[in-house]
């Protein structure tokens, strides 16, 4: 299955955005040390943006920032979201209440708590009407969120902007999923080649064999890649900054892969 | 779109296990609901509890799984020889072209709340706690793979209330693509204190037996359940009953009230006729989402009679299961197939008065009469809406 993209973002630890990360991978720019993210949500209306976690702001910055570059409007696009830890800031606060004799939850909180929390503040802040998909599968989640989005496209027809995001884990919950930085990407698909700087061929392969794509050049980022189920969308993003026809593995369930070729159209973008 | 066969489906519920006590229950008019009596929770409300769920935990070769959400996931697949149904397609197919999309909303997180109960002196969680095959929300579709023998394509939707109407929608577009022959969807959502008290404290939740479209409806009751269905492309053998059409939009309005003239709604009702081909007088019945709060009813019945007048019959089933959250979808798909299969419209239980402001047609009795088509839908949190259409084969 071939589809196109038009947009791409990027943020996590050492990386504001896009640029920063390609021009490292591409051209061996430095990263910026120390740098965590700290999502603005700059896309939601005040009120709704002092309600929302930082999961949710961080899931719509980048979103915004890949629907900016492919030029499409929010009305135009329909939404993947895929975050295999959700927002565990929430669900911590939540237990923590529950554990106390009182028992009371907040209603923001609780509202925060549904796993597409971040879709629906998206929905409100972008005015749009347009379908979602919220989706989790653990550290499959970046294969399960590209076949959902490239499946929508595909039937319906409609662009659509794919997220996969995952937030630091607070204790005591770190002790059981222990991830520690904050990292966000989202793609821009569609069906048609016009106006997209690189066609991705999805393959799902029936096989453990296939070695999972690493980040083989940096100590780092590969440590990143293992942090959270988000993460694993480096080697993708790898592929992307340096422009060559490539193919990369992704584990997409177990015993099954998806291998994603990668060509590249115009570069640098 | 092409139709698919929902070739084996069933549901556990506060009714009973299975198609066949949930049968019994709707036509006998018997509800599910009961005082509330999960564990020590303090609330006056009435709760839809399958019964003995605590009793039966998940096989020993997936004990780590072991939670009352993929509990009652044990109990659905054990029903209505849907494991067996499986088993075969896996033959038929390959364990790798069975996809797997299962829909919950809060999972196993019950298990997390009492490990938060038992944090140590240094708020350590307990060394038996295993959150990622409990409490993660991709633990059940895990659990459902590993129990049924697949390997095919596999995620979990969490769209809030609409999470098990959306897989159907996932799995058409999956065949339709060739990434899988055939796919198992459900939903699971089970009991927990999250959602007994976060609903409480949002003062959306019934202090007796939830009264869909009542005039004096004042909130929802929480339900349980688990129910999975077999997608198969199918070449309208007589008497399958097909996935028709699907339809879905957000509302873009608020995080957890559905926009007032029910826009949303409506939107998710008319993608789905459109995309089955169908116009609204195909439809003879709808399964109302019908939670029993004011907002919801309220919209729900303007978005339905903007589209249909008054002219087709529609009940909420809740006052039966309460509202499964997660499970709702596949719950109330699996009456959808039930009211063609039998020519059975449920009425709207416990509903006395219908609001009087109400247009759309609300069933106060069971009536028997052949059912062709039927429109169910499913509004969750976040404004992210669903509408399925499921029918005899064409």
């Amino acid at each position: 299955m071939n589809v196109y993209l038009k947009g791409i973002a990027a943020c996590s630890a050492g990386f504001e955005n896009w640029e920063t990360l390609r021009n490292h991978l591409a051209m061996s720019a430095p990263l910026q040390a120390d740098f965590e993210p700290k999502p603005q949500g700059a896309l939601l209306p005040a009120v709704e943006r002092r309600r929302a976690s930082a999961t949710v702001r961080l899931a719509v910055d980048v979103a915004q920032a890949a629907l900016q570059r492919s030029g499409l409007s929010a009305q135009d696009v329909a939404l993947v979201f895929a975050s295999s830890n959700g927002d565990t800031n929430t669900i911590n606060n939540i237990c923590l209440a529950l554990a106390t004799p009182e028992r009371f939850v907040s209603p923001t909180n609780f509202h925060n708590s549904v796993h597409n929390a971040a879709a629906g503040y998206w929905s409100i802040g972008a005015a749009s009407m347009q379908p979602s998909t919220c989706l989790c599968a653990w550290d499959y989640s970046v294969a399960a969120g590209l076949m959902e989005a490239a499946a929508q496209c595909t039937i319906e027809g409609l662009p659509v902007l794919l997220a996969v995001f995952d937030t630091p884990v607070p204790e005591p919950l770190h002790q059981a999923m222990p991830a520690n930085h904050a990292f966000g990407m989202a793609l821009v698909l569609a069906k048609e080649p016009q106006g997209s700087f690189a066609q991705l061929s999805l393959a799902l392969e029936n096989t453990d064999a296939a070695n999972t794509t690493r980040m083989d050049s940096s100590e780092n980022l590969e440590k990143l890649r293992l942090d959270s189920p988000a993460a694993r969308s480096l080697p993708l993003l790898a592929a992307l900054a340096t422009g060559k026809p490539a193919e990369i593995t992704l584990d997409c369930a177990s015993g099954l892969k998806l291998k994603v070729g990668v060509v590249c159209a115009g570069y640098p973008f | 779109m092409q139709a698919l066969a929902l070739t084996c489906y069933t549901t556990v519920n506060a009714l009973g296990r299975g198609l066949a006590p949930t049968l019994a229950a709707l036509r006998e008019g018997r509800s599910g609901l009961r005082p509330c009596d999960l564990m020590d929770a303090a609330l006056t409300t009435w709760i839809g509890r399958v019964e003995g769920v605590e009793d039966e935990p998940v096989i020993a070769r997936l004990s780590e799984y072991d939670c009352r959400n993929n509990r009652l996931a044990m109990l659905g697949l054990a029903a209505d020889g849907f494991a067996a149904a499986v088993a075969k397609a896996r033959e038929r197919y390959g364990a790798h072209r069975v996809a797997v999309i299962i829909g919950t909303s809060t999972s196993g997180i019950l298990s997390t709340e009492l490990a938060y109960r038992q944090r140590d002196a240094a708020g350590k969680l307990p060394p038996d706690f295993h959150y990622r095959t409990t409490h993660e929300n991709y633990s059940v579709t895990d659990f459902v793979c590993h129990y049924l023998g697949l390997q095919g394509l596999a995620f979990t939707i969490s769209t809030a209330c609409s999470s098990s109407a959306k897989v159907f929608a996932s799995a058409s577009r999956l065949i339709a693509c060739g990434l899988c022959d055939a796919a198992v969807v459900g939903g699971v959502d089970s009991l927990c204190f999250t959602t007994l008290y976060g609903f409480s404290s949002l003062e959306i939740v019934s202090t007796s037996p939830c009264r869909p479209a009542d005039a004096g409806r004042n909130g929802i009751s929480i339900g349980e359940a688990a129910g999975f269905a077999l997608l198969e492309k199918t070449d309208g053998r007589a008497g399958d009953i097909c996935l028709l059409g699907y339809g879905e939009s957000s509302d873009a309005y608020h995080m957890s009230t559905p926009h007032p003239e029910g826009a949303g709604a409506r939107l998710a009702m008319a993608r789905a006729l459109e995309r089955g081909g169908l116009s609204a007088a195909d439809i003879d019945y709808i399964n109302l989402h019908g939670t029993a709060t004011r907002a919801n009813d309220a919209a729900e019945n303007l978005a339905v009679a903007a589209l249909f007048g008054n002219r087709v019959a529609c009940s909420s089933t809740k006052g039966w299961t309460g509202h499964t959250l997660g499970a709702a979808g596949i719950t109330e798909a699996v009456i959808a197939a039930l009211a063609i299969r039998e020519g059975l419209l449920p009425m709207s239980l416990n509903t006395v008065t219908v609001d009087p402001e109400f247009t759309m047609k609300v069933l106060l009795a069971n009536r028997n009469q052949p059912v062709r088509r039927v429109l169910s839908n499913s509004f969750g949190f976040g404004g992210s809406n669903a509408s399925l259409i499921l029918g005899a084969a064409r």
